[in-house]
């Protein structure tokens, strides 16, 4: 799967930037966003979240919500048979209902991408054609703490071994500190890291961490600099800090791919990840997509949920519109 | 089929168990009206959902005896923490049956279900817990110790917000001790008369509160009625000047709650995504049918194009349709008349030069509707930058200045409310201090809370309703005597330790100028009781 | 043949839960006649330091609710009080050795004093706060804030009301509360407990101790991490050193109260358990 192109990336921010993308002018920039009133972002997200989604739409919603799901195992203890098992579910979600959706993708650490990709075989390839896309973490995930050689050879490996997207990390520590060149230089790097020998790209994810970055006007601001430096997609969190995705913070990052594509043409995808567990949660996250951005971007190159349990709830709730009576944890196979 | 075409999701009308016609509600029952009865209808549908009795004067002369009657024998005599505990029972009952209400408020008045539910009911059950605090703390709400009630209360309310008005009206009346005539509007009047089911479930005394059905010249009955000590009115300017105008010389203390032409105003450095959202809530919300509506948009012209292009991206996804549908942001027109004069003061903007946009919508073939509409290339002489048009249609006007923002936004013989939006603390305080308006929302809009009061300057009339303050409108410091009342007056300190509330306000001290201009008069027959 | 009853056992209220005192220790609990009714748990030093961590932690989320849903949180005990009204009455015939006539009203009058404490909670601020007409571009606003964490001596001659009439002032300004409750009449107490635990009120936000508050005063008015003492209750005691052991940390102290009508409603019980904080802010137009 390629992403965008570096160089026209960084021309691009040059452009938008009116100057190199150092500290100062990366500040003066960001720091001239239009702000964020908290109060009423959270009212907003709340009001999204008022929808009823009923019927028809629900079970719409609830494949929709599969088919965008990036099916996520990141623990230490990671084995190649839990990764196995992942994708098994990942292709076929429900063994009962062949009519079931495939997930868009299953996201792993760098060093288990080799067994996510022989796994998957034939049904490895893009969502959009049915297939299921291989996504790993990189860059010294999640803290993101290591020198930029050790986050660039992790990136590198992952997509030598297969990966077709990559989820980094942006420095939380040098965003707090203002050091905003120092930010857009990794991501560019990290994106340069992407690129393989036949000039395709993997996909860059930008992970900013929100938990981590607290206020809105941060979110908004470390938003903009992951795109201007490249990122295809933002996204939330690495689900390893709390809070992770919350409905305003991805409402918010909506509004910054929107006010992006109005401002430059380009569509940057979005991905909340972590916390997201309920049907209901996940369906309030499709209205606001759709209400805040348009029902153009509910599609796996534009939004994805980062998520592991909402899969079995949201096929508990797709068992129950079929049969017409709720539905059980014995009826859903665990991963 | 599009992912926004949301499938139908209507809140069932199950839970209702409505009657087919409706009496007066008058000491504790339901009695027939001898006026014309008159049916009250569905304004998204037309259909006809109950027949309502019509007070005539003779109705509307008994129920004020009821009133009296209670207050004399039972209300006054009461402890306060007594009647707390009432109003704390009604408080309650109203969140009990409140999805029943909801349903019923969107049903009669055409509201979305969604905010009848999230915000109406929710703040009428929160507006009776919070005045039932009040019933026995009396002597700290700023009258001094021991302040008295004034008797019988004449309450007149209009469709907009049917139970919320209510609320407003009925909470401090009773905790400062006095007791109630109520008059719901003509085309709302149903969960009024639910709720008077919900007082008989408490075990409210018969008479405290007496709610009847009617149209203006009931309300007129029920405002001229001699027996009558304390008169509330929300409702239009026209009708607020007449009450004014009628009970002047007489003994009646009256406050008012009248229209608005409220500025929301934008500062170019304004939380921008917050602020659409804020203008649109501003004018939209309950279909602009709001005393308060930020229905002039100053925005700062430096912002004025972005904010329109944003402002039309985001009206694009309002839902206008079935009230009772949970997804519906836009719900109906509460009358033929109002659909007629917002169509008809929307044509004159069109024909004084602005710039008419509207949300393309699915207009439903029955029942009365209006697509959010803004106009742009407003003036300050447009008559649709001054007059209340009291429907979901924005007028846009711009400013340069702070300055010239504050002239604009004064510039108007209202003076409600007004809205500003700015990241700049400082900006926000100053611009409020000058300000000539009774509610003043910064970085947000339209917020209601039992605790905070809300009233107008100018025009828009006198009086405080909610919060500590409220609670003047329906209690008089304790005086010796009635007629010992001028003199104890006259003995005090000086204006200033004697000064309600209310009087700080700019309501005229009514007893005072009756006291100067007349005998004096028989002493009532009503014993003013201890209001503790 | 009688039916034999099942025998209720009385133990601490901490954090949400009943625990028996880390100590093991109890003590006979007799009726004014005489008879044995219980044996009632009697705290330790390190109970109390339990009960201070729990009500520390709750206390922000408690202070940090909306004054509208503490009061309704303190209405809904209220309610449930009325509803256990025949229990509280039972339990304070057999401990006080009153009539049911004197019993009832005693119990009538706790929930009508907790209603009307209830009542103050979306209110106290807008009479004990005001913004300040100060000479400069400045706003500027008082409000009252609560205190933080809140000990109690129980007056110690009364199950119920003298409790309720300890307690719910400082809750109602957002405090949270660990209170000794009297050592004569502790069941009660632990009956209120069993209230609140039913109740919406998060735990920690009131934590009941029984036993001696000979013993467990000293250990409260000398800890560090409490904001406050209500010495109300401690007539008996050596009030005068808990009051000097509190100085060491400049707690805020209520001094010991007797008679019937010790510690009776007033604004100023709130108010004790409050700090003002004054805030300013610059106003300009340019």
């Amino acid at each position: 799967m390629s992403g965008t192109s570096l160089v026209t990336a960084r021309e691009r921010a040059l452009a938008v930037l009116g100057g190199e993308p150092d500290d100062a002018t990366l500040r003066r920039y960001l720091h001239g966003i239009a702000g964020v009133d908290a109060v009423g972002l959270e009212q907003r997200a709340a009001g999204l979240g008022t929808r009823s989604i009923k019927t028809t739409s629900k079970r719409r919603a609830l494949d929709t919500i599969i088919s965008l799901i990036d099916l996520t195992t990141l623990e230490g203890a990671d084995t190649p048979g839990k990764v196995r098992s992942l994708v098994a579910k990942a292709v076929s979600p429900d063994p009962t209902d062949a009519t079931t959706p495939r997930v868009a993708a299953v996201c792993v650490y760098g060093d288990m991408v080799p067994y996510a990709v022989d796994a998957l075989g034939g049904a490895h390839g893009d969502p959009d054609d049915g297939l299921i896309s291989v996504a790993a973490v990189a860059t010294a995930f999640p803290s993101g703490r290591s020198s930029l050689d050790i986050k660039l050879a992790d990136t590198a490996e992952a997509v030598a071994a297969g990966a077709d997207e990559i989820d980094m990390v942006i420095d939380r520590g040098a965003f707090l500190a203002g050091r905003y060149g120092l930010v857009f230089d990794q991501i560019a790097a990290v994106k340069e890291a992407c690129r393989r020998p036949d000039g395709t790209s993997a996909s860059l994810k930008v992970i900013l961490e929100t938990g981590e970055l607290v206020t809105y006007d941060n979110v908004r601001r470390a938003s903009w600099l992951s795109i201007l430096a490249g990122g295809d997609f933002i996204k939330t969190s690495t689900g390893k800090v709390q809070p992770a995705a919350t409905l305003p913070v991805t409402l918010l990052m909506l509004e910054v791919v929107r006010d992006w594509h109005l401002a430059t043409g380009q569509r940057i995808g979005v991905k909340p990840a972590g916390g997201i567990r309920a049907s209901k949660d996940a369906i309030k996250y499709l209205v606001t997509v759709a209400e805040t951005v348009g029902e153009e971007w509910l599609r796996p190159h534009l939004f994805r949920f980062g998520a592991s349990s909402l899969l079995n709830d949201v096929l508990l709730q797709r068992q129950k519109l079929a049969t017409g009576h709720y539905s059980g944890a014995d009826y859903v196979t665990i991963d | 089929m599009s992912f926004l075409e949301y499938a139908p999701a209507p809140e069932s009308r199950a839970i209702l168990s409505l009657r087919d016609s409706y009496g007066l509600f008058i000491d504790g029952e339901f009695v027939d009206g001898r006026g014309t009865p008159f049916q009250t209808i569905s304004p998204a549908s037309e259909e006809k959902i109950a027949t309502i009795a019509n007070a005539n004067e003779a109705d509307v002369a008994d129920a004020v005896a009821a009133a009296r009657h209670a207050y004399d024998r039972t209300w006054s005599r009461m402890s306060g923490r007594d009647r707390g505990k009432y109003l704390f029972r009604i408080a309650r009952l109203v969140q009990e049956r409140s999805r029943e209400l909801a349903v019923a408020e969107s049903l009669d008045n055409g509201k979305p279900i969604k905010e009848s539910r999230d915000v109406d009911v929710p703040l009428v059950a929160a507006w009776f817990f919070y005045y039932a605090g009040w019933a026995d703390k009396l002597d700290h709400a700023g009258l001094g110790a021991d302040p008295r009630s004034l008797g019988v209360a004449a309450q007149v309310i209009p469709w907009n917000f049917p139970l919320l008005m209510l609320a407003w009206k009925i909470a401090p009346a009773l905790a400062a001790g006095n007791t109630v005539v109520l008059k719901p509007a003509e085309t709302t009047p149903l969960s009024a008369l639910i709720f008077a089911e919900i007082l008989q479930q408490a075990g409210l005394p018969a008479g405290v509160v007496n709610i009847i059905t009617g149209a203006g010249d009931t309300g007129a009955a029920l405002v001229a009625h001699e027996g009558v000590d304390k008169v509330a009115f929300t409702g239009s300017t026209a009708v607020g000047r007449a009450i004014a105008k009628q009970i002047a010389g007489t003994d009646k203390k009256v406050t008012l709650e009248l229209g608005g032409k409220a500025a929301n105003i934008v500062f170019d450095d304004a939380p921008i995504d917050q602020a659409i959202e804020g203008i649109v809530n501003g004018i939209f919300f309950n279909q602009g049918h709001v005393c308060c509506a930020g229905s002039r948009l100053l925005v700062q012209e430096n912002i004025h194009d972005e904010v329109v292009e944003r402002l039309k991206l985001r009206l694009s996804t309002l839902r206008l349709g079935d009230p009772l549908d949970k997804n519906t942001d836009i719900g109906a027109i509460n009358s033929k008349e109002q659909l007629e004069r917002i169509r008809e003061l929307s044509d004159v903007g069109e024909a004084e030069g602005a710039e008419r946009w509207s949300v393309p919508c699915v207009i439903p073939e029955n029942g009365f509707w209006y697509a959010p509409t803004i106009f742009t290339n407003v003036q300050t002489s447009s008559r649709i930058a001054r007059e209340e048009i009291f429907g979901p249609v924005l007028s846009v006007l711009t400013f340069r200045t702070p300055a010239e923002a504050i002239a604009k936004a004064n510039n108007t013989p209202y003076g409600l409310s007004a809205g500003i939006w700015t990241d700049k603390g400082s900006r926000i305080l100053a611009v409020a201090d000058q300000l000539r308006a009774g509610v003043i929302w910064a970085n947000t809009f339209n917020r209601f809370d039992p605790s905070s009061p809300f009233g107008g300057y100018k025009e828009s009339g006198y009086g405080r309703e909610g919060g500590r303050h409220g609670l003047a409108a329906y209690l008089a410091p304790r005086a010796v005597s009635a007629a010992g009342r001028g003199a104890a007056k006259a003995s005090l300190a000086g204006p200033a330790t004697a000064m309600p509330i209310e009087a700080a306000d700019g309501a005229p001290d009514l007893e005072t100028r009756a006291a100067s201009r007349r005998a004096p008069r028989s002493a009532k027959p009503s014993k003013r009781g201890a209001a503790k | 043949m009688s039916r034999l009853a099942v025998p209720k056992t009385y133990k601490l209220y901490i954090g949400g839960a009943f625990p028996r005192s880390e100590s093991g220790r109890t003590y006979e609990v007799v009726s004014a006649g005489g008879a044995f009714l219980a044996n009632a748990a009697k705290a330790s030093r390190k109970d109390a330091r339990d009960a201070v961590v729990a009500a520390r932690g709750a206390v922000s989320g408690w202070a940090g609710a909306t004054a509208y849903n503490r009061g309704q949180v303190l209405y809904r005990i209220a309610e449930l009080l009325e509803g256990r009204r025949a229990q509280f009455v039972a339990e304070i015939e057999e401990a006080e050795g009153v009539s049911r006539a004197v019993a009832s009203a005693q119990v009538d009058e706790a929930i009508d004093r907790w209603v009307w404490y209830a009542g103050w909670a979306d209110k106290f601020a807008q009479v004990a706060g005001n913004a300040n007409p100060v000479a400069g571009p400045y706003f500027n606003i008082s409000v009252p804030e609560p205190t933080g964490v809140v000990a109690v001596i129980a007056p110690q001659d009364s199950s119920l009301l003298g409790l309720v009439s300890a307690i719910a002032p400082a809750l109602v300004a957002g405090n949270s509360v660990i209170v000794v409750a009297s050592e004569r009449f502790p069941l009660s107490a632990i009956s209120l407990a069993e209230v609140l635990a039913t109740s919406d009120v998060p735990k920690g936000v009131v934590n009941v101790l029984t036993g001696s508050p000979a013993e467990i005063a000293p250990w409260l008015a000398s800890h560090a991490d409490v904001n406050a003492i209500d010495l109300v209750g401690a007539g008996d005691l050596d009030w005068i050193s808990l009051e000097v052991d509190a100085a060491d940390t400049l707690k805020r102290v209520l001094r010991p109260e007797s008679g019937p009508d010790a510690a009776a409603p007033t604004l100023g019980r709130i108010s004790a358990f409050t700090e003002t904080k004054t805030v300013w802010h610059t106003k300009s137009l340019r």
